[in-house]
């Protein structure tokens, strides 16, 4: 039983890891860069939602979705004014100003909301589930963390395989001049597929910080890392992928502290990821695309 | 016959590589024209000029009375204006269907399902793999695809990149086949190709160009029989 109360932590956390997975993988799949500012949206989001419900008062949800707002127009503008300068530039550049994008988020927020910790409200309340006599508890913040992944997972996957804009934006992730000729604006897809990373991004901010309630400027880059490695565990650019990376991770991570060593546990994730990419170097459900000539 | 697409004096560059220069020609409505040269002269590159994904320093390109270097790569299509690139280029991972759509992207959802009919009654071939990944068709058959794909948003001037490349003989019979059909059919038709031989038998007129200049022009039969054509790009 405590074996399936472990799984059962680990796929929440994995689905956590997931949903933030999804905005990397996205990401790369189109504008084909990392962003690695993606895990300080998080925390952006997470810090949004706690001052919307602890300071102002506004009910969780309104909190949920003021978060999303503003991380949403946030990954824009960060892509509109450290990434988009640089379309043309080396791979490297746009890297590096990811990288310093990520510290520019983070201390402005140590500059605005300083650097003492603050407890965030689950925004689900703390509820739990008991079954079997006790043995087996689930919270409510598990049950709605799953099932948010469930949601946007089978959302993102209608949108990218049945909307026009969905597959505008697959298009563009094969071929960006081929996509160009066939009328589809670039630019803007690339916008919109930031848009909806960072929106997602404010979702797993206020999950996780329900499921582990210490919130700081850092909160989001350790998160950020894990789900960057989940997205390269499953195929970057993939979005099962990201789920199924995520997820992995998640339990991997959680059986590690459990049955291994608490310390060791971020150390046997990696192991993981190494050995996962020695024998499938494109990741679990990566493609390798051989052109044909 | 007016001129559909006018190019005046395009110079173009990679970088400090100077690959079109000077570059004028121009495609009359209802003709096929093609640019003819041997690798690195500039063909493609005065291609993607025009559809707007490389861009001069000079010069200008008049479409249908309009200047297309103002507007943006994506603006162009729903000018009229489309190109079948070389390479092909059709999204390998979507299905055959899925690319023919990407191709009305510009076009109202009303019309699409004509679109597609129109497309497959060309290359039944298509209809019969719709919902197949692109990535698993053969070669001649994603040329059919990148074809139809182009002709879903209704070009009035369709620009044809290589597209007997790395076909068999029979099947690049067959891809002229379908260019003159659709000239039949009242498409003007800018075709670049390599095999000289091919596009001057069906052109109405050609251009010849060597090292990003344009050094001979001719109609298509004046330039097959030029013994100096004949000997560098037909072979004797």
């Amino acid at each position: 039983m405590t074996f399936l109360n472990f799984l059962i932590s680990g796929i929440s956390l994995g689905s956590i890891y997931a949903i933030i997975a999804l905005g990397y993988t996205m990401v790369y799949g189109i504008a084909k860069m990392l962003n690695f500012a993606h895990g300080d949206v998080i925390m952006v989001g997470a810090y949004i939602c706690f001052y919307a419900v602890s300071r102002f008062s506004l009910p969780p949800l309104a909190g949920v979705v003021l978060a999303m707002l503003v991380c949403t127009v946030l990954g824009m503008l960060v892509e509109r004014l450290a990434y988009k300068p640089l379309r043309a530039a080396p791979s490297l550049a746009v890297l590096i100003t990811a990288i310093g994008v990520s510290y520019f988020l983070q201390n402005t927020a140590l500059l605005l909301w300083s650097s003492n910790p603050k407890v965030f409200p689950s925004v689900v309340g703390n509820g739990k589930i008991e079954m079997f006599g006790g043995q087996l508890t689930i919270s409510h913040v598990t049950i709605v963390t799953i099932a948010a992944c469930v949601i946007i997972m089978l959302a993102l996957t209608w949108f990218t395989g049945n909307t026009r804009m969905g597959k505008a934006m697959r298009a563009c992730s094969e071929d960006k001049g081929a996509a160009q000729l066939m009328g589809i604006n670039v630019n803007a897809t690339i916008s919109m597929t930031f848009a909806i990373g960072s929106g997602l991004a404010a979702i797993a901010g206020v999950l996780l910080c329900s499921a582990y309630p210490t919130l700081v400027p850092t909160t989001g880059s350790m998160p950020g890392i894990k789900a960057f490695t989940a997205a390269v565990f499953g195929g970057i650019g993939s979005i099962p992928g990201a789920l199924l990376g995520g997820l992995l991770l998640g339990v991997i991570e959680i059986f590690a502290k459990a049955y291994i060593s608490t310390q060791l546990s971020d150390a046997v994730v990696f192991a993981v990821l190494i050995v996962v990419l020695l024998v499938k170097p494109a990741g679990l459900l990566g493609k390798q695309i051989h052109e044909k000539v | 016959m007016a001129p559909i697409l006018k190019v005046e004096d395009i110079n173009v560059y990679y970088g400090s590589i100077h690959a079109v220069k000077g570059v004028s020609f121009e495609v009359n409505e209802g003709e096929i024209v093609t640019l003819i040269g041997a690798n690195g002269a500039g063909k493609s590159t005065t291609l993607n000029t025009i559809s707007g994904l490389l861009h001069s320093k000079t010069g200008s390109i008049t479409f249908m009375d309009e200047h297309l270097s103002r507007f943006p790569c994506h603006k162009i299509v729903s000018k009229g204006l489309a190109m079948v690139p070389e390479g092909r280029r059709i999204f390998l991972q979507m299905t055959v269907q899925e690319n023919l759509e990407m191709g009305a992207f510009t076009q109202g959802k009303a019309g699409i399902d004509a679109d597609l009919d129109h497309v497959f009654s060309l290359f039944p071939r298509l209809e019969e793999r719709r919902r197949q990944v692109a990535g698993t068709l053969s070669g001649g058959e994603q040329q059919m695809l990148a074809m139809g794909r182009a002709l879903m948003s209704h070009p009035k001037l369709l620009m044809l990149d290589e597209p007997s490349m790395g076909l068999a003989p029979i099947l690049v019979e067959q891809i002229f086949e379908i260019i003159q059909e659709l000239h039949k059919a009242g498409t003007t038709i800018l075709l670049v190709e390599q095999n000289a031989q091919a596009a001057l038998s069906v052109a109405d007129r050609g251009y010849v160009l060597e090292t990003g200049r344009i050094v001979t022009s001719g109609t298509g039969h004046e330039l097959l029989e030029s013994p100096a054509i004949k000997k560098a790009y037909l072979g004797g």
